[in-house]
């Protein structure tokens, strides 16, 4: 990356400081996702779009945020507020803080504003009741073929939402396992390799920081199985940041939380929720537009949080 | 009336022992900063470790080899678990399972 591109982020992040919420638009023109801030997209003459929305946390409710129904709700109202409608949202996981029915119902109520089909994926925070998931699946996933995962067709692109907050190891990170890994083989066989690929799943299934178990142990893996796809997608959550890469035909990039920031790996003792002053708080749960498509600078992960 | 203070002071006395005997018995691990600590704790057999959460983010506490599993520690709950048997017993937060930490529990 030149020193001009660093500038140039720089300064897209800072319009973003303007943007309050989260969600990240999604074009798909060609076959080649592209993504851009909600609040800045403009209407694309052909292709679709999809709205990524991640890490609601629902119920917390410390000083890092005593309201994330607000803040939801703001990125909500505006996805209702672009130009062309998208065809549908997805959620990538802590959708609840604590996996309460009430918690649930909120979110429920927030997001089904939109109007919007919206695909789940589960966080860890929710799959914490006490029947070890039921809540989240008994709600979000009655069509998955296993535990939580499921696939669907759109526009000509193939998405697959993967679940990687079960099962987990000690010492370990996110975990697919290996019947999930045996159902991608089997959904993704006999696909044409110009199928653009989208995958979305809670935790990066690309190693972010290991210290802090961000990354999924068996995420090469799945992105094996993925390998002959001449377009492959990777949306995550779980780290309340925007990092991305690109790597080969792969592109992967992590979400902002509605709720909450998060430190960058290496800025901070712990990976739990980073406290700003109260005025700051939307700046940091604002998305910055990714030019997925044009920028082919190998393994290049851009931080792109505003104190960066 | 002096015998009833007697009695009184000696049943408060009582109480107190009682409950000194049962809190030396007691260890606690205290999770911050998604950290337990003491990473490692060697106590003795009959021993109830209480795993407190100090965090703004939820935890459990998941036995390796030893099968226990807490509820979600929100901040400030806890989980109370008797070792009652001697050995190494590995434990990890189910939800962040980079983080680890061990009983030694002697005879």
């Amino acid at each position: 990356m030149t020193r001009d591109d660093a500038t140039f982020d720089r300064r897209q992040a800072l319009k973003c400081m303007a943007w309050a919420g989260s969600g990240l638009l999604w074009t798909l023109d060609g076959g080649v996702p592209t993504s851009k801030l909600v609040g800045q997209a403009h209407a694309s003459p052909a292709g679709f779009s999809f709205v990524q929305i991640s890490d609601s946390h629902i119920g917390f409710n410390k000083p890092a945020n005593p309201d994330p129904n607000e803040t939801l709700k703001e990125a909500i109202d505006k996805i209702g507020g672009l130009p062309r409608k998208p065809a549908f949202l997805i959620h990538t996981g802590d959708v609840t803080h604590l996996s309460k029915p009430k918690e649930f119902d909120d979110a429920d109520q927030l997001i089904g504003a939109a109007r919007l089909d919206v695909h789940y994926v589960p966080g860890e925070h929710d799959v914490i009741d006490e029947q070890n998931g039921a809540a989240f699946l008994s709600r979000y996933a009655k069509a998955s073929p296993g535990k939580g995962w499921f696939s669907f067709d759109h526009g000509g692109a193939h998405f697959i939402g993967l679940v990687n907050v079960f099962d987990l190891n000690p010492g370990g990170m996110g975990s697919l396992g290996p019947d999930q890994l045996a159902w991608l083989a089997k959904d993704v066989a006999g696909r044409s390799a110009s199928t653009p690929i989208v995958v979305f799943a809670h935790m990066p299934l690309w190693t972010i920081a290991e210290e802090w178990g961000w990354g999924t142990q068996d995420g090469a893996q799945a992105l094996k199985l993925l390998a002959r796809f001449g377009s492959v997608t990777v949306l995550n959550g779980h780290i309340h940041q925007i990092m991305q890469k690109v790597d080969g035909a792969v592109t992967f990039h992590t979400a902002r939380s509605t709720a909450f920031p998060q430190p960058a790996p290496g800025t901070a003792p712990s990976p739990g929720p980073k406290l700003v002053p109260a005025g700051e708080l939307r700046s940091v749960l604002g998305v910055t537009s990714v030019a997925l498509a044009q920028r082919r600078t190998p393994l290049a992960i851009v931080d792109s949080t505003l104190q960066g | 009336m002096r015998y009833k203070i007697c009695l009184a002071l000696a049943l408060a006395r009582v109480a107190f022992n009682g409950a000194r005997a049962f809190a030396a018995q007691d260890a606690t691990v205290a999770i911050d900063n998604f950290a337990f600590t003491p990473a490692t704790l060697t106590v003795k057999a009959g021993t109830k470790v209480v795993f407190v959460n100090h965090d703004d983010i939820p935890h459990n506490v998941v036995g390796e080899k030893l099968k226990f599993r807490s509820r979600a520690l929100d901040t400030d709950e806890s989980f109370a678990f008797v070792f009652d048997k001697p050995g190494d017993f590995v434990y990890f937060c189910g939800l962040h399972p980079q983080m680890k930490g061990e009983i030694r529990v002697t005879p």
